[in-house]
Parts: C-alpha cells; structure tokens; sequence
C-alpha cells in the first residue's frame, strides 16, 4: 500500500498511532500526582517533539544517507521561521503561506550554501557548513541587512515579532489575532478530564503531527528509492563512485536541498506555533543538537531521529525544570542530614544541569548503543525474539529499516 | 513498482474527502482554552493553591542576576503564605494581603531557566502556563527575553510581571496590556545622571559612548546621549560592542585618540566588568585631556557588577533602581528579613522581583479574582508607597511605574564585600518622569487585555 513494502508501512503506521495517541502516551501520570512533573503531554512541548522530528527525519536524508555531516542546519530552520514571521507580518496570520516561503526560503538558501560547501567533503565540508551557519547567525543577530536598508529585518537580539501596526493585508477582524488556520486557532485546546488524568488535544499539535507523517512517508519513499540507492553508495564510497564515471555532486546537492527545506518547514512550524523569531535558534548550538538528536536516535535508520528528537526536548523541558524545592519533596522520607546529601547531588545533574545528565547519557549511549535508540530497540526485540525462533540470529548492525 | 502501487485516483479521492470532513469537524473538537475555561479566563486556579511561573536565567551570561531573583521570589512566597517576618508586606501602604496566600489561596511557584534566549525562555513560559497552569509569569533578566515573554503572555493571556528589563522598548514600542513594569528604564537613568554629572564633571564633556549592540543597549545610549547633550555635553563617537565580547582592548585603544575626556560605558553585567576593568588598566583615569580629568560613566549600575569590577569602581557614577543601603522602613525590612534568610543583602534585581510578586498579589486581593483582566484594572493607575522606592505610580497608559531614582558612585572605602556603592542623589520622580508619547517610546500599541478564555 502506498508504494511502500509491508515492512516500512507497518513502520508508517506506528509511528502515527504514537503521533497520534501522544496526549496519552506523554501523560501516564494523573495529574496531581507527584510523578505529574515528568509528562510531557502538554502542547507546547508535543508540538517540539514532532517539529524537530521533522527537523531530524531530514537532517537524516543528508547525513544518514550520504555521510555528509553538516554542522549548519540551525541555519535553514532559523530562516524558515524569520520567513514564516514575515508573512505574519505582512499577509496576516494564517499560517499557510508563511510555511510554503519558510520551506522555499531554505531551499534556494540550501542551494547556495550546498553548492559552495559540498566542493569538499568530510570534515571540510563540516566547517564549511558551520561557517555559514554562524555568518547567518550573526548577520540576524545584528540585523545587518536590516540595518542597510534602513528598517528592521530580523530585528537583532530581541526577536522579530508581529506588532499590531503591521500591515497584514489578509487580515480580516473576524480572524484571530494569533497564527491560525483558516479560523482554526493553533493554540486552541480541547482538554479532556477523566479520573485525575488530563489528556491536551491541541490544534496546533495535530496538524505538525501530520505534516510530520507526510514528511515520513516522504523520507521512507527516499529511503526506498534508486536515488536513495546512489545516496548510500556516496555515503559506502565515494572515489569508486566518481571512478565509474558518475558525478555525484548533483546527488549529493540535491539531498542537501531536500534536508535544507525539511529544516526550513520545521522552522516555519516553530513561528506558525509561537509567531516569533529570534537568532539563537540559527546559533551552532541549535545546528549541533539536530547532530545529536541524530546519533543518539540512531543515524540512517528512519525511526532513530525521530526518537533522538524526542529525547533531547524531553530533557530541555521536563528536566530543566526540577528545582531543589521538587527534589526536596521527594525525598523527605530520608533523614534530615541524608536528604540534604542527597539533595546536593541531585541538584547538579536537573535544572540549569540538565545538559550534564544528557551529556552522561550520551555518552553511555555512543559506547554502548552505537546505532543508537534504535540499536537498543533491536537488541530488547532480538531478546524476546530469540526464545520463540532460534533460527533467525539477532544483527545489531543492520537496521529494520534497511 | 506500479503493481504494489495502489494509490489510485478513486482512494486519493475517497481520502481526501475523509481528510476534509475532519477538518471540517475540528473547531467543534477543539475549543479556545485549555483548563477552566468556564470560569472565563485561562488557568483558573480551582484548587486550594495559586501556581506562579518564576522564569529567570539561571545559566548564561546573567545567571547571578537570576539566582538573586529566584531568591526574592522564594522570600515572596514565604511572606505571602505566612511564613518568615513579613518583609514589606509589613510597611506596604495596602494591607489587602493577610499573609494567608491570595485570596485565601496557598501559592506554589514552578521555575524555569531562560537561557537568557528569546526562545528557551518562550519555551519555559509556555510549559508553566501550559503543563503547570501558572496563572502569572515572571521574571526575566535581559530586555530581549522579557519583550518576547512579554508578547507571549499576551497572546496567551497571562499577567507578565517583568523582572530587570531597563530598555525603554518593554513599557515603549513593545509594551503589552498584559505587561506591566516596576524597575526603572533608560530614559530615566539618563534624565537623573545628567544633572549629576554635569555639576561634577562640568557642561563641556566630550563623550565617547561604547555600547552593547543590542536593545538594551540602544535606548540607553539614546537616553544618555539625548540628557547629556542637552546640558551641553558633546558625543564624539558612539561604538557598538558585541554582547558576547569579553575583552575590550580593542575598543578601548581609539578613545583616547578620539580627544573624548569622557567613557561612557553603556554595557551591563559580565559586559561591564570587562570593558571598566579594560580601561582601566589602560590608565584612561589618570589621564588628562582638554585639561581635564579623563572620566568612565556606568549608566546602569548594580550591586552584582560593582562586586565583579572590584576597585575599579571607586568614584564612577551610575544609576540604580534600589539599593540595600537605602534607610526607608520598606527597604529596612526587606534587606533584615532577605539577610536573615540567606545571610547576604539582596540586590536591585532581587528587590524588584520580590516587589512585582507582592504588587501582584495585592492586586489579586483587591480584585477580589485573579483574572488577568481585574488585576490588571487594580494595577493600572494605583499609587502606592513603602516598598523601598517611596511614593510609586502604576501608570496606566504604558504600565510602566514612576518613581525615585537612586544616582550612585562607588565607594572610595568600602566597608565590606557588599558595601561597594554610595548614594548620591536620590532623584525625584518629577525630573525623570516623561509624556506617554515621548518619541524614545513611541511606536507601541498596549492593546486591550487578554484573559485567555
């Protein structure tokens, strides 16, 4: 069905039952409850979930595919938000036409920065790709061109925002005053209170969940396909490539255009659920975490970055925000001079230390599961499996999705 | 590929009409507010406790500022369930508040870390009002993440109380119904330093500015530059410094060739400390042009940054929101109960985060709700006083407050680690204060308030 082998479509399917069941998956715990501070299914942060999955699944199609590792693809995403915002500004707030340029904008810039930085490959082409991703940076964090011409176009360190001056020639009074869908609020909420437990179904959420399918369904097509094919064989090797008289920079560009644009829709979804832009989000930090979210998911499989994607906004959100005073309350059972103890260790690795645990569990995860998530799912899988048929051995290199 | 390729014109057909009757049906899935909508703002507290987001830097180049906020903000919540001596509730001109929660109700705090990034701090904001159902947000270090939380409480429809924000965009061209302001703004640190340093320094300075290059750092510049001149200074140059620099020779070295007897250092936190701390040690004080003692001016000065810049601050003027030295019954209680409490005197930062809680949740009380719109009504326009700054004014057309400014110097001889600053002048709020539509804060449109539902 769908062009896709029965294996990849059962994959599909999963992955939109988990998108879909999130208000219940993320939120195991009734709200009251002390466990309460680690669901995750509140809007704001389930949209992050599938908006930099998609930010991941298409990151993945360069650098999973390919080899090509590149450190800049902050860059698409921050343009795609300043071009979303832009059309807020000046076409109003539907969300429609600010997604389109985004994914257009991150194009022709992925086909500029592509076309010069793909000359070199391997870590040339790395810093090639990290070089234009900070002149980016801090040409929108100074509005530079902004400031040539004379009004403000990213609107430097505070972020460009919609004002209420601003033209918005589509805008009508009957529409809302926040990004929308043709009337449909991004924002509107439908919770759902059942014996403690609050489920969010949020507008927002839903319609990045399916674009996050659409675009799924768009990388397993990739995947499967005889340009996929030529992908893998630039990524198993390159020099015997071009010895068989092939060029393989077109490929090459070419998958770095269409994980440019998936950088850039994941940036216009950003803007279209909270209208505004600002800088940090092109800085090589942010270009650095889709390179995480990557690895740790497991690169070149097709479900791994979506997981990785999920990780890492689960611990920016849920684990930034346990503070000494939920430390303390649970651990008042201990005594007094022990919790204290306790409490002391513990504060290092939550709050503003939450990169430290990520970073521990990094690393226990590149020594241990070098194909990351992904490879720990198949080893679970495999384990089970074995008991049941003895015959088929269980490959940790190989992925299903390969 | 084409016989396992089953998406005939008939399916795409059929699927697309199933797609487009449950977008049809959506709006009535879907409904404007989360939470407690009936009660006709969002997150109405239906509990026995109130949920407040605290949302401050802790990491980043602001993170003591942060830390000293999160700090007051804690005492705050003490003092309104009853705990610890009260503080200011003490000698706060409105008793409304009982020291029994808000209107009856316990209140708990969440807490965020901002990064001191637009982003992270939006996304902090949205999970408190959304995961934890805080119903007020504050805080905020750096005037960039508080105009950015500023707008998202507004479209979100919450009461953002903002922590240290000194650029005149938050309560100017950025200002939001939801929005209000306690600590002062660049035009008021300009129209109080003038004054001062023209009587000390004389009327014919030659300025040279180095300024943050960032908001912030603008409007001061502006402001400084706008006071100054009026009084007869001449501004020589004006050079923008990076906010990530940290180290400042470079911009030092052309002032001198500049023939400015002036340095106006419009940078704050780690900012300031490396630029003083730069020219000083290239002996730009000791030094003497146009016959007269070459100067360093701080517009923006605290506590935090005169501790980080050590001896280079002696006799460098500035201009503060508070000060711990102040002598006044509100600011008396609070430095003895914060002191008691953490064993060090609190800063400006502090002082005004602990102040925002409490003009908040006297507000609630007079309300008689905590709907964003009452509270607003009971903050626009209400005079108050014994909260360390005297007589303050809410005012309602920008929702910025008025009141004293503190014109400070550091101390020749400091008695302690904490005794670095002296007061000066205290400025009265007549000299600093302006019209709504004074051209550094037009452009803004404050909107009508949001409740949310």
């Amino acid at each position: 069905m769908l062009g896709i082998e029965k294996r990849d479509l059962s994959l599909l399917v999963i992955v939109a039952i988990l998108a879909f069941c999130a208000p219940f998956i993320l939120n195991p715990f009734p709200t009251g409850s002390a466990m309460a501070q680690f669901n995750a299914g509140y809007p704001d942060l389930m949209q992050r979930f599938v908006i930099f999955g998609i930010l991941a699944i298409g990151f993945n199609i360069l650098f999973g595919l390919t080899g090509y590792l590149s450190f800049g693809h902050a860059a698409f995403l921050g343009l795609g938000s300043y071009s979303a915002v832009w059309m807020f500004k000046l076409l109003g707030y539907n969300v429609l036409p600010g997604i389109v340029l985004s994914v257009v904008v991150a194009g022709l810039f992925a086909l500029l920065i592509g076309y010069i930085s793909l000359r070199r490959s391997g870590i040339y082409f790395s810093i090639l790709t990290l070089a234009f991703a900070q002149m980016t940076f801090a040409i929108a964090y100074s509005d530079l061109f902004g400031k040539m011409l004379g009004f403000s176009l990213t609107n430097g360190e505070t972020g460009l925002q919609v004002y209420t001056s601003d033209p918005q020639y589509f805008h009508s009074d009957s529409a809302p005053n926040i990004p929308h869908l043709f009337g449909q609020e991004m924002q509107s909420t439908f919770t759902w209170d059942v014996a403690g437990w609050s489920f969010d179904f949020n507008f927002g959420y839903y319609m990045c969940a399916l674009i996050m399918l659409v675009m799924f369904y768009l990388s397993i097509r990739i995947f499967r396909s005889p340009f996929g094919l030529m992908l893998m064989a630039i990524k198993t090797n390159q020099t015997r490539l071009n010895y068989t008289g092939l060029n393989s920079r077109p490929y090459t560009l070419a998958a770095f255009v269409i994980s440019g644009m998936y950088a850039g829709l994941a940036g216009g979804l950003l803007a279209s659920m909270d209208p505004l832009a600002g800088a940090e989000r092109m800085q090589w930090t942010a270009s650095g975490e889709v390179v995480l979210m990557t690895i740790l998911g497991g690169a070149g499989t097709l479900i791994g970055p979506i997981l990785g994607a999920g990780f890492i906004k689960y611990f920016e959100n849920i684990f930034s925000k346990i503070n000494e005073k939920v430390l303390h309350s649970w651990f008042d059972f201990l005594p007094e001079s022990l919790e204290y103890g306790v409490v002391w260790v513990l504060e290092h690795f939550v709050g503003s230390g939450w990169h430290l645990t990520l970073g521990l569990l990094f690393m226990l995860i590149v020594i241990f599961l070098p194909g990351g998530l992904v490879e720990g799912g198949q080893k679970l899988a495999a384990l089970f499996h074995r008991k049941k048929t003895e015959d088929t051995p269980a490959d940790g290199a190989k992925t299903p999705a390969e | 590929m084409s016989e396992r390729n089953d998406l005939t014109r008939r399916r795409v057909i059929k699927t697309g009409a199933a797609a487009a009757t449950a977008a049809a049906a959506t709006p009535y899935f879907f409904s404007r507010a989360s939470a407690g909508n009936h009660t006709g703002y969002l997150n109405a507290p239906t509990g026995s406790s109130v949920t407040l987001g605290f949302n401050v830097p802790q990491s980043g180049p602001y993170a003591d500022e942060g830390a000293d906020e999160l700090r007051a903000y804690e005492l705050a919540v003490e003092h309104l369930n009853g705990g610890g001596d009260g503080g200011m509730m003490g000698t706060f001109s409105s008793k409304a508040l009982k020291g029994n929660g808000i209107l009856g109700k316990k209140v708990e705090y969440v807490t965020g870390d901002t990064q001191t990034k637009s982003d992270a701090a939006r996304a902090s904001a949205r999970s408190m009002i959304e995961k934890d159902g805080a119903i007020m947000i504050t805080g905020g270090s750096s005037s960039g993440v508080a105009v950015a939380v500023q707008a998202l409480c507004q479209e979100a429809g919450i009461i953002f109380m903002a922590g240290l924000t000194h650029s005149n965009d938050t309560t100017g061209k950025d200002k939001k119904a939801n929005g209000f302001r306690h600590f002062f703004n660049s035009y008021m640190s300009g129209a109080a330093l003038a004054p001062v340093l023209a009587k000390n320094y004389g009327k014919d300075r030659k300025a040279y500015h180095l300024t943050a290059d960032y908001n912030w750092g603008y409007t001061t510049e502006e402001a400084v530059k706008a006071s100054t001149e009026a009084l007869g200074w001449e501004t020589v140059s004006a050079v923008k410094t990076p906010l990530t620099q940290t180290d400042f020779s470079s911009y030092i070295a052309p002032v001198l060739q500049s023939g400015a007897d002036t340095l106006v250092l419009n940078h704050y936190g780690g900012n300031m400390v490396n630029s003083l701390t730069n020219a000083v040690q290239f002996g730009l004080r000791d030094k003497q042009v146009n016959g007269k003692d070459f100067q360093i001016v701080v517009p923006l000065y605290s506590r935090l940054m005169a501790k980080g810049a050590g001896a280079n601050v002696k006799g460098i003027f500035g201009s503060t929101n508070w000060h711990w030295s102040l002598t006044d019954e509100g600011s008396k209680a609070f430095v003895k109960s914060f002191g008691t409490k953490y064993g060090f005197p609190p800063s400006q930062a502090a002082h005004t985060t602990y102040v925002q809680t409490l003009l908040w949740a006297d507000a609630a009380e007079r309300a008689g709700t905590f709907n964003p719109c009452g509270i607003a009504e009971a903050l626009e326009g209400y005079k108050f006083d014994g909260l360390g700054n005297g007589a303050t004014e809410y005012r309602a057309e920008d929702h910025q407050c008025f009141k004293d400014v503190l014109v400070v110097k550091g101390k020749d001889n400091p008695t302690s680690e904490f005794d670095l600053l002296e007061i000066v002048e205290i400025t009265p709020r007549a000299q600093v204060e302006y019209a709504v539509d004074h051209p550094m804060f037009a452009g803004g449109d404050l909107g009508s308030c949001n409740p949310g539902a």
